[in-house]
């Protein structure tokens, strides 16, 4: 398989301190793969360097082949490219249905379209309702996004993103304070999704990780300590030491 | 589609005009009627309006706060004025100049307030009305600085309906731009573009994230909302045939946010209601009380803001309307 998403000696630098530092990683197409690391490991920041949240201090980032590393986000996203976020980012005021229609607008590059209202787009609506169907948010779909439980605005930022089509998909600890029953609900949905789609995951949960991945990356203090398939990491004796150590042993 | 069991209406029909919608248009045309004797003042609300529309469709939906947004309806207001002073005197033509001239001077200073926080988007649309307005008032020969700008003459509207002495063309001129210009803007606000815009304003982090381009997307807008407000100026000039400085200054800009915040942000409606009520109270209040008249307005402004931050269609919005959905 060829790798879809890549990075070349990706540096990020902030003042004095390094986030990201000579990171080099291959994203197979079709991948399950998992970013994993204690706290400030740089994944958020990998994260923000991939997507163009961030520009990189050095190194560059391929996205199919091509170099992607001075393209802005949005141009990333219509190339296939497409985040969650750790925290929700959301459309506080818009209904579930909205906001995922609005999403589907920019996909469908409805986003500069004036004339007809929101309503006559009806290839645009009936996407985002089917998509509600299969994330099964179909009954909330005229609330109000910021009157919603928690674990369900978990699943309207997953479906922002799936409304872009991904070709590559990163979730930022889509489960984070999330109940677990809700999460496990959640991780079936993205278990669900097609191979066609590559993610990338980055997780606290292990139990997670290890069921979910097919590969994982470690990253400590930025750089990256060691990649292999999930039964190789857990048996790494420098991942148990900075990472593990607490989660298997204790 | 057959597969989804959702009723789609509520988003399939939301642009389509309510019943109290063709009840508020039918009020200008009584208003008309009614009062017939205070026609400037109602020409003065129908541009006081148009101006503030343009305010909500760059802060109500876009999320721009502005402090100097008078400098586009200012603009508007010279460029008419000397559009009708050399000779191109056709009011449509005028309009569609001041239009133009606003909108130029809209997109060039819209990537002044791209970046930064509200208060850097305050300071800078404050200072670049503030070198407008200093500009205007030291180029006499071509503004008449502070004493005006004299000798505007404006032809019949359409070759046939002169401006007259009551003020009749001056209303149904202003009242029928507005509508053609609010018709628009509601078209706009209820499209894919209008969505993407309350996206930004909602969520400005999240729409790069799912493809939009905010800094485009804001660019237009703004230069939209000049164009308003140059339409808006130059109908002041066109009706009143006169331009004075004070077109430029900041209380027109403070006063202009005031109105918008009072009738309600990011509804169109809260920006028409504003401009009646605050207008009709400027008229009535200061009648009563010529010199004081600004502490009753200070004073609604503050019980707003701290009881009913919707404004006044946020308190319409509450009350049980046949047709209507409660929110």
């Amino acid at each position: 398989m060829s790798a879809v998403l890549e990075t070349r000696d990706l540096s990020k630098q902030f003042g004095g301190f390094i986030a990201c530092n000579n990171v080099s990683l291959s994203i197979e197409a079709g991948a399950r793969h998992a970013l994993i690391g204690p706290n400030g490991a740089g994944k958020t920041t990998l994260i923000n360097l991939l997507t163009g949240f961030l520009e990189p201090s050095a190194g560059d980032v391929f996205l199919k082949g091509d170099n992607v590393t001075h393209l802005a986000q949005h141009q990333r996203v219509k190339r296939g490219l497409v985040r969650t976020f750790q925290i929700n980012q959301l459309f506080a005021e818009m209904t579930v249905l909205e906001s995922v229609t609005l999403s589907v607008c920019e996909r469908l590059g409805l986003g500069w379209s004036w004339w007809k209202p929101v309503g006559a787009h009806t290839a645009a609506i009936d996407e985002a309702a089917e998509l509600l169907a299969t994330l099964h948010l179909l009954d909330v779909a005229h609330t109000q996004t910021r009157s919603l439980a928690y674990g369900r605005q978990r699943m309207i930022e997953i479906a922002l993103a799936l409304a872009a089509k991904p070709q590559v998909l990163l979730l930022d600890e889509p489960a984070a304070g999330v109940p677990t029953d809700e999460s496990r609900e959640l991780f079936a949905t993205i278990a669900r999704l097609p191979r066609e789609v590559t993610i990338v995951l980055i997780e606290h949960d292990m139990d997670l990780v290890f069921r979910f991945a097919d590969k994982i990356s470690v990253l400590v203090g930025g750089a990256l300590l060691t990649e292999d398939v999930p039964e190789v990491i857990a048996k790494d004796r420098r991942v148990r030491e900075v990472y593990l150590g607490e989660a298997l042993d204790g | 589609m057959a597969s989804v069991k959702l009723d789609l209406a509520p988003l399939r029909q939301a642009a389509a005009w309510h019943w109290a919608e063709y009840a508020f248009w039918l009020m200008p045309v009584l208003a008309y009627f009614a009062f017939g004797e205070n026609l400037s003042l109602l020409s003065q609300i129908a541009i006081a309006a148009l101006f503030c529309l343009s305010l909500d469709l760059i802060l109500g939906y876009a999320g721009i706060v502005s402090l100097g947004h008078a400098a586009f309806f200012g603009l508007g207001a010279y460029a008419a004025g000397l559009l009708a002073k050399y000779g191109w005197g056709d009011p449509l033509l005028g309009l569609a100049g001041a239009a133009a001239f606003a909108a130029a001077a809209g997109f060039v200073t819209s990537f002044l307030v791209l970046r930064g926080s509200d208060l850097t988007r305050l300071m800078v649309t404050l200072g670049v009305a503030m070198m407008l307005f200093e500009a205007a008032n030291k180029l006499t020969d071509f503004t008449g600085g502070v004493d005006g700008l004299q000798g505007v003459e404006v032809k019949p509207v359409l070759g046939m309906f002169g401006f007259d002495l009551y003020g009749k063309t001056a209303y149904w001129y202003s009242l029928a731009v507005l509508f053609v210009m609010f018709w628009l803007a509601r078209r706009l606000v209820h499209s894919p573009f209008g969505l993407s815009l309350r996206g930004i304003r909602q969520n400005v982090g999240r729409m790069p994230a799912i493809g939009a381009p905010v800094n485009g997307r804001l660019v237009v807008i703004y230069t939209i909302g000049a164009a308003y407000a140059g339409v808006a100026g130059g109908l002041l000039t066109q009706t009143t045939q006169f331009v004075s400085l004070d077109v430029l200054s900041f209380s027109r800009s403070a006063e202009l946010l005031l109105i918008l915040v009072l009738g309600g942000t990011g509804r169109l409606y809260g920006a028409l209601i504003g401009s009646m009520v605050f207008m009709a109270a400027h008229h009535f209040l200061s009648d009563i009380n010529p010199q004081y008249w600004q502490f009753w307005l200070g004073a609604a402004l503050v019980v707003i803001v701290l009881f009913a931050r919707d404004g006044i269609m946020g308190l319409l919005g509450k009350l049980p309307v046949p047709g209507r959905k409660p929110s």
